[in-house]
């Protein structure tokens, strides 16, 4: 059906373009002076009916299925569904949909057979009407332009405006993300905190989110201190940039001041490499190859380290950093303008002593925001530290211990269980809403101190 | 200064002398460190990439290769009927078959024995017979994979000294495959179902047609969504945006939209496209709607550093001989800055091709046996796939990781590839 409206409206959109550009043409040939060219009254048609059709059809395809489902639930018979979990109507839900699919398990009881003839049948009344609607708007659209065609219409002001409406509307969607983003985090996370007090989450340092499904079940209570989580994510991202800064630092002096022009030439792209290189790769590298190397390491030296240590994650982190940093920090040092670089070395000084008393203090602020940045991706970082890092959240600074970060909980929380009304899901989504504020006011104080820090030179 | 000047007042102002030669050295001697410091950070990421590499490449080449078994298979018309041939008793077959390759076997051991074919076999014989029932009552060759561990054996991964309860094959069983080796049964073909096959909870069957497939969708639906959209956005901001608050508010929208965590959109497509919108979980629609989100900002940064780029006189010329504004952006910037666009989209999209975690929260890490044939079936991805993969205990999957790494990392190497080209042919200087 949804194929079927999209040729409907494709075939009437052309139509309306051939139609109104031949109208446009004869009153041209008629000895008419138009105002626009006989294209843009095609065009006119085409667009007044291809923007509000595909529009109802792309909301009618999203809105379709929750409306469905709402009805089929509603008309379920009176009494099936009391005293049921909403788990449990989950599950009900399911199978109606897949009876309705033809998939039938088992036995079902009759009134499940009833609900799925009813979707099936609501289904195809529902693509029937989008058709019809989608018919009606174009038929209207094509109607109303094609009255407009006179040789006095500015049909090319008529096109240029709907193309910059649409413009704007593209530009609009980056906002709409936004706040989606933080509608969604806010909705669900204020359904965290009427189950879990907000204080509780903030300022509690014990975190067991493995509370039980049944009444039966035995299980821990349910602790949701985030204080260890975000811990662990700290001390994680703190091992990333203890390695990542020097490294980044110093080669990016070594490529800004003494590397030859060869040299620069392939180094650059290689440590750019690292870069593109997908973080879920880099998480198999630390369980596969570092994780167990530094455990090595650490029995010869007699250390107690515990087999997902935060140093493997942190230092395989720090390599995925190194040339996010390497390239900020060579962008600062290039931005320092030549005359101090000259004036020192008139002076007498080395290129050591010009990079570490001229232009590096004169780049600190670039480097900083640099560095600000990385420590906002290592917080957000995800698959590296899913897959090296520890699940169980303790409050310790120790970087020899397993620790758990943030991202690590919400994706734990979130594999392959997403009812909707358990503390348990909700908190991943508490964690997410401070996970994005965290990373926002890290990037807003790190862009705003590189960009003020380039209008001082400019 | 003063002090020197103090003590030893014609010593320091010699360039010969002692004290002037000793600064001097002292002086170029902390320029080498600094230099050899900064040499020595360059190589230390350089070794962590050839270790990276390394580590793949050893562990990943040996997953091309898949160990076959030869056998003859005597199919009884006890066990198939030629009725319904695709009702057989294909395991019993099989352990005929492994009974007329070791006729000395016991009879207790023939459990064992057939544990050396892969599970696939009896299905390959079935979909052969019913293919051709005629086949029942003669013997016929197949060519099967065997299952991981002896694959691990014959790849050499098996410490054959070592102790005996250790390890998963014990000595008989390391007789047995030594016997048909020296029959000249056992070859090492390259392994294509590492391409051709979809997952599966056998090391020796698992491939990544699925991952692939699913991969392709999601990069579609991303490319149709965040290309136009990106296109659309860049355009009005740089050429058509007025300066005022909300073109400001768009602008750092977008920077910041390109430093949100991946996981923070995993969250979003979970909450509102499957929790509000409701659609199917593990679906590459849905993981392309995501990705496309994400993709987005960099499309329009691309965008506009391409739409910048094109000289002002191109425009004045334009509207010069009387093009509008938008004729102008439509018909002459647009076009020149196609090249730029295209190779930021590429990136953009190569980048999307490595994202896990906000595919990981949709449920693209569902175990799925078949190749999605729509983007609305359930799927992985290729990275998810490697994550689930790294995820399993048996050991051929870690030489399969890698492999799926090294396929991954293929794409994303083409992909780049592309963009670099795209920008050397077309870009121009102006």
């Amino acid at each position: 059906m949804t194929g079927f409206a999209f040729a409907l409206l494709l075939t009437a959109a052309l139509a309306g373009y051939m139609m109104n550009r031949q109208a446009a043409v004869t009153l041209r040939d008629g000895g008419q002076r138009l105002h626009s060219l006989g294209m843009f009254h095609g065009l006119y048609a085409l667009l007044a009916v291809l923007v509000p059709a595909i529009i109802i059809v792309l909301l009618w395809l999203v809105l379709q299925s929750t409306v469905i489902n709402r009805l089929v639930m509603a008309g379920l018979p009176d009494g099936v569904l009391d005293n049921l979990g909403s788990g449990a109507i989950q599950l009900i839900k399911a199978e109606i949909q897949s009876i309705s699919q033809g998939r039938v398990f088992g036995d079902p009881e009759q009134w499940k057979m009833d609900a799925a003839e009813r979707m099936n049948s609501l289904r195809a009344a529902s693509g029937w009407l989008m058709l019809l609607v989608v018919a009606a708007v174009s038929a209207a659209a094509l109607f109303v332009t094609r009255r407009s065609v006179r040789a006095e219409f500015r049909a090319r002001q008529a096109v240029e405006g709907i193309t910059m409406g649409l413009l704007i509307s593209c530009s609009l969607v980056a906002i709409f993300v936004t706040v989606g983003i933080v509608l969604s985090l806010v909705f669900e996370s204020i359904r965290f905190f009427q189950m879990v007090p907000i204080t509780d989450f903030l300022f509690g340092t014990s975190w067991e989110p493995q509370i039980p499904i049944r009444e039966d079940q035995v299980a821990a209570e349910g602790a949701f201190g985030w204080l260890p989580v975000i811990l662990g994510t700290l001390v994680i991202t703190f091992v990333a940039i203890v390695v990542a800064v020097p490294v980044g630092l110093m080669s990016a002096i070594y490529l800004n001041e003494f590397a030859s022009k060869r040299f620069r030439a392939i180094a650059k792209p290689v440590l750019e490499l690292l870069a593109g290189i997908p973080t879920v790769v880099y998480g198999f590298f630390a369980i596969l190859t570092v994780a167990p190397a530094i455990r090595a390491w650490g029995a010869s030296l007699g250390l107690p380290i515990a087999p997902n240590t935060a140093l493997a994650a942190g230092s395989v982190m720090a390599v995925m950093l190194i040339p996010f940093i390497s390239s900020f920090a060579d962008d600062a040092l290039s931005a320092v303008p030549r005359s101090l670089r000259d004036g020192s070395m008139a002076l007498g000084a080395t290129r050591a002593e010009t990079v570490t008393k001229v232009l590096f203090p004169a780049a600190i602020p670039g480097i900083v925001g640099g560095v600000l940045l990385a420590v906002s991706r290592a917080i957000g970082e995800t698959m590296i530290v899913v897959m090296a890092a520890g699940l169980i959240a303790k409050m310790t600074i120790n970087p020899l211990d397993s620790v758990t970060t943030v991202t690590v909980q919400i994706v734990t929380l979130l594999i392959g269980d997403t009812s909707f009304d358990s503390p348990k899901t909700l908190a991943a989504f508490a964690l997410g809403l401070m996970l994005f504020i965290v990373t926002l006011l890290i990037n807003i104080v790190a862009l705003r101190i590189v960009r003020k820090y380039r209008e001082l030179y400019d | 200064m003063t002090d020197q000047t103090n003590d030893a007042p014609q010593a320091s102002h010699g360039w010969a002398s002692p004290e002037f030669q000793n600064r001097l050295s002292r002086r170029r001697r902390s320029e080498a460190i600094l230099k050899g410091v900064g040499l020595g950070a360059i190589l230390f990421a350089f070794l962590m990439l050839g270790i990276l590499l390394w580590t793949l490449i050893s562990g990943g080449t040996q997953a091309f290769r898949q160990t076959h078994i030869t056998l003859d298979v005597p199919i009884s018309a006890e066990l198939v009927d030629a009725e319904d041939p695709s009702r057989g008793n294909y395991r019993n077959v099989m352990n005929e078959a492994m009974q007329v390759t070791f006729p000395d076997a016991e009879e207790g051991d023939l459990r064992a024995l057939s544990g050396i074919v892969s599970n696939a076999a009896q299905f390959e014989v079935r979909d052969r017979i019913v293919a051709d029932p005629s086949l029942i009552g003669q013997t016929i060759t197949i060519k099967v994979p065997v299952s991981d561990p002896y694959d691990q054996l014959n790849k050499g991964n098996v410490d054959t000294e070592s102790d005996e309860t250790m390890r998963r094959l014990n000595d008989a069983a390391i007789g047995w495959f030594q016997q048909l080796q020296d029959e000249g049964r056992i070859s090492k073909p390259i392994n294509w179902a590492l391409i051709t096959n979809a997952d599966s909870r056998f090391p020796e069957l698992a491939g990544l047609k699925g991952a692939i497939i699913g991969s392709f969708y999601a990069l579609l639906v991303c490319f149709l969504i965040s290309f136009p959209l990106g296109i659309g956005a860049a355009i009005y901001l740089e050429e058509f945006a007025p300066k005022n608050r909300l073109s400001d508010v768009i602008e750092v929208n977008i920077n910041n939209l390109a430093a949100v965590p991946s996981v923070v959109f995993g969250l979003l497509a979970l909450a509102v496209f499957l929790g509000w919108f409701g659609m199917p979980r593990s679906a590459p629609l849905v993981g392309g709607m995501t990705l496309a989100l994400m993709t987005m900002p960099t499309i329009i940064i691309a965008t506009r550093a391409a739409l910048k780029a094109v000289p002002p006189s191109i425009r004045e010329a334009a509207l010069g001989v009387g093009a509008s504004k938008q004729q102008v952006v439509f018909g002459h910037v647009l076009p020149l800055a196609m090249p730029g666009i295209l190779t930021g989209t590429i990136i953009g999209l190569a980048q999307a091709l490595g994202e896990t975690a906000p595919l990981l929260l949709i449920g693209m890490n569902a175990f799925v046996t078949a190749a999605p044939s729509t983007p609305l079936d359930a799927a992985t991805a290729l990275p998810t796939q490697i994550f689930i993969w790294a995820d399993s205990p048996e050991r051929g999957f870690v030489s399969r990781t890698s492999a799926a790494i090294l396929v991954l990392l293929g794409f994303l190497v083409m992909m780049n590839a592309l963009a670099i080209f795209l920008r050397n042919r077309f870009e121009r200087r102006w």
